[in-house]
């Protein structure tokens, strides 16, 4: 019973994290219809901002926000230098230069910061951990879920109520209409892209600070797990990216937990599984009536 | 008049001639090191092919190839390895895989059919899916292949790999291997069949309504093309003599569609100079991986420079000429596999003036 509950902990601290991502993911496939593989390797850009900002001694609260705007920052960047040009090209194309942005971010990591294993250490009271009945549990793991849920209220709330997230939601309706009433289209995906690349920091600054050890290279897999829990939930939908993410998370976890170790190390294999038989069943994902399909 | 370019000789002394001298220069004076470069530039321009013929001519935008390659090079090892190696050096190999030992190029075949056979039984249902999922999912199985080997250890010897092929990719072999496979796959390409899959690329409903099976050409193009990636699996896995699940992995894939997107995915022919930027920039670029002196600077080792290089050029050629070198034309082989490349060196002068008259 203890290590069920224990399993559920991991499920939802991992859920919340991947629900992030996911989510960043889903704002902008439904508005750019991209798929952008370099999603995953801006939470690793900004565990890098962070570590470095946090060896020059800024305050940690001050280095996660600065760590955030970093990365916005480069994410805009690379949708004016890389995306934009290419909008009108075909989605191969975004897919292509997504995977080439990605393998750039990681190389370049790579190249400034070596390819070994680095360790963030996040300030003593995160990791102190409280007795709750029979468990001990880190305070990060309240701290992620917080992220979370915090993240997806001031989403909801600048999607409901904000002119730029009206815009957003009429870009994904009707994308063709959404034009002809004027919406400043350019505008819309660098906000779409900067309120994903904010989520990943978040993301990744969350994820990092549970597990600790960070490389050029985390963010990949991570991304791809991401994109597979919106495809899940059905991409383009928030809400189904945040459920997507958690029915993954539960999955994996349980996979790994409960099943005899020669067949738990098939982990990977068993998360494609649930893409290719979602994809077959379901092809718009367990919420996803609206999403578009190209 | 006839331009030059399109004259019978002059296409038979550039696209046949002067790489056969090269070659026979290559295998004659070079060195070892050389030679496996140059190898190593003919298994990447099949593996490179293979991809155009999914991702450019199908229009499956697939990036699974480094998995088939990777079954090609597993099963052609074990099948080419000695028995008594095998059992030796993999703990636990089934007594009927130890067993086997087949010549190579029966090794090769079987190789490549067995790339096939696993694309078609993944291809059914994955293929059903486009765009971005089909991009995911074939790179999921990348990482799934990846994760087999590394867990199958009874068959693949794990994450350590497997080594001590013999080294039967020659220069005269792949060189063989490479023409034979590219003919095939341009002779496809060519036939109504390939016409058929150019047309699903375009328009799939229009192509439908022509007779033309959606599923079944996916399909066989897919699996063709895990077949040709396999046979480069296997030839790559007798230059290295050693394998391990890691180099089939996302590095191999994204330098595999490097290859593909530079040289041009729409154009078979494409695959040649995509290939050879590919393989040679790493050597071009090797020191400042290393560190080192270049032209008198000191250069201070960049780790990864290869890829900051090649994806930046990557952006740059999708932002600026979409259809890589070639675009959709295949002037190589065009020239290369016609006949009447051949026929042409034959006619006399009065021929074309005469079937000018008419």
């Amino acid at each position: 019973m203890n290590f069920f509950i224990a399993e559920i902990i991991n499920a939802i601290k991992l859920g919340s994290i991947y629900a992030l991502i996911a989510i960043g993911y889903s704002i902008v496939y439904s508005i750019l219809g991209l798929i952008n593989f370099a999603h995953g390797d801006l939470m690793m850009v900004a565990v890098y901002s962070l570590w470095v900002l946090m060896n020059l001694k800024i305050p940690f609260a001050l280095a996660v926000i600065l760590a955030v705007i970093i990365t916005m920052l480069l994410a805009i960047i690379t949708e004016r230098v890389a995306y934009r040009p290419l909008l009108n090209n075909g989605e191969e194309t975004l897919i292509i230069t997504s995977l080439a942005v990605s393998i750039l971010l990681q190389s370049i990591s790579q190249a400034v910061f070596g390819i070994d294993n680095k360790a963030l250490k996040v300030p003593v009271f995160f990791t102190k951990r409280i007795q709750i009945a029979d468990f001990t549990v880190s305070v990060m793991n309240f701290v992620i879920l917080a992220v979370t849920i915090v993240s997806v209220i001031v989403l909801a709330f600048i999607l409901k109520k904000t002119r730029i997230g009206l815009a957003m939601r009429a870009i994904k309706d009707n994308s063709l209409a959404a034009d002809f009433m004027g919406i400043n289209r350019k505008a819309v995906i660098v906000a779409a892209f900067g309120i994903g690349s904010a989520l990943a920091a978040l993301a990744g600054i969350t994820y990092t600070g549970e597990y600790v050890s960070f490389d050029p290279q985390m963010g990949f897999m991570l991304g791809i797990k991401a994109f597979i829990a919106a495809v899940i939930g059905g991409l383009g939908s928030i809400t189904g990216a945040a459920l997507g993410a958690f029915v993954l998370a539960f999955l994996e976890i349980f996979f790994a937990g409960y099943l005899p170790d020669s067949i738990a190390s098939y982990q990977t294999v068993f998360v494609f599984l649930i893409l290719i038989l979602v994809l077959l069943v379901r092809p718009d994902g367990l919420l996803g009536k609206n999403a578009k399909r190209s | 008049m006839e331009k030059i370019k399109d004259k019978a000789i002059f296409k038979f002394i550039t696209v046949v001639v002067i790489p056969l001298l090269i070659l026979i220069v290559i295998e004659t004076k070079m060195n070892d090191y050389y030679k496996t470069v140059v190898i190593l530039l003919f298994i990447n321009v099949i593996l490179a092919a293979a991809t155009n013929f999914t991702n450019g001519i199908t229009g499956i935008f697939s990036l699974g190839t480094a998995s088939f390659m990777a079954i090609g090079a597993y099963v052609g090892s074990l099948l080419t390895l000695p028995p008594d190696m095998k059992c030796s050096r993999i703990q636990g190999i089934p007594a009927f895989i130890a067993e086997i030992k087949l010549p190579f190029f029966a090794a090769l075949l079987i190789s490549g059919l067995f790339a096939a056979v696993f694309a078609g039984i993944i291809g059914i249902p994955i293929l059903r899916a486009k765009g971005h999922y089909l991009a995911v999912i074939t790179l999921g199985t990348v990482i799934v292949v990846k994760s087999l080997l590394d867990n199958l250890t009874s068959i693949t010897n794990g994450s350590r790999g497997i080594s001590g092929m013999e080294g039967y990719s020659t220069l005269p072999v792949t060189v063989l291997v490479t023409v034979l496979s590219l003919y095939v796959m341009y002779r496809i390409k060519t036939s109504s069949l390939g016409r058929g899959m150019i047309a699903l690329k375009n328009d799939e409903d229009a192509a439908e309504s022509l007779g033309i099976s959606r599923f079944r050409v996916r399909l066989f193009s897919f699996m063709i093309s895990a077949f040709f990636a396999g046979i480069g699996g296997c030839l790559w896995a007798h230059l290295q003599r050693s394998i391990a699940p890691s180099m089939f992995y996302l590095t191999e894939t994204f330098m595999i569609l490097e290859m593909s997107v530079l040289g041009g995915m729409e154009s078979l022919s494409g695959a040649i100079p995509g290939a050879a930027i590919i393989t040679f920039f790493p050597y071009l670029l090797s020191d400042f991986s290393t560190g080192g002196e270049i032209f008198g600077i000191k250069v201070p080792k960049i780790n990864g420079i290869t890829n900051i290089v090649m994806s930046v050029l990557f952006i740059l050629v999708m932002i600026f000429r979409k259809g890589g070198i070639f675009r959709e034309n295949d002037y190589i082989f065009d020239a290369m596999f016609s006949p009447d490349t051949y026929s042409g060196l034959f006619k006399k002068e009065h021929d074309d003036v005469l079937k000018k008259d008419v």
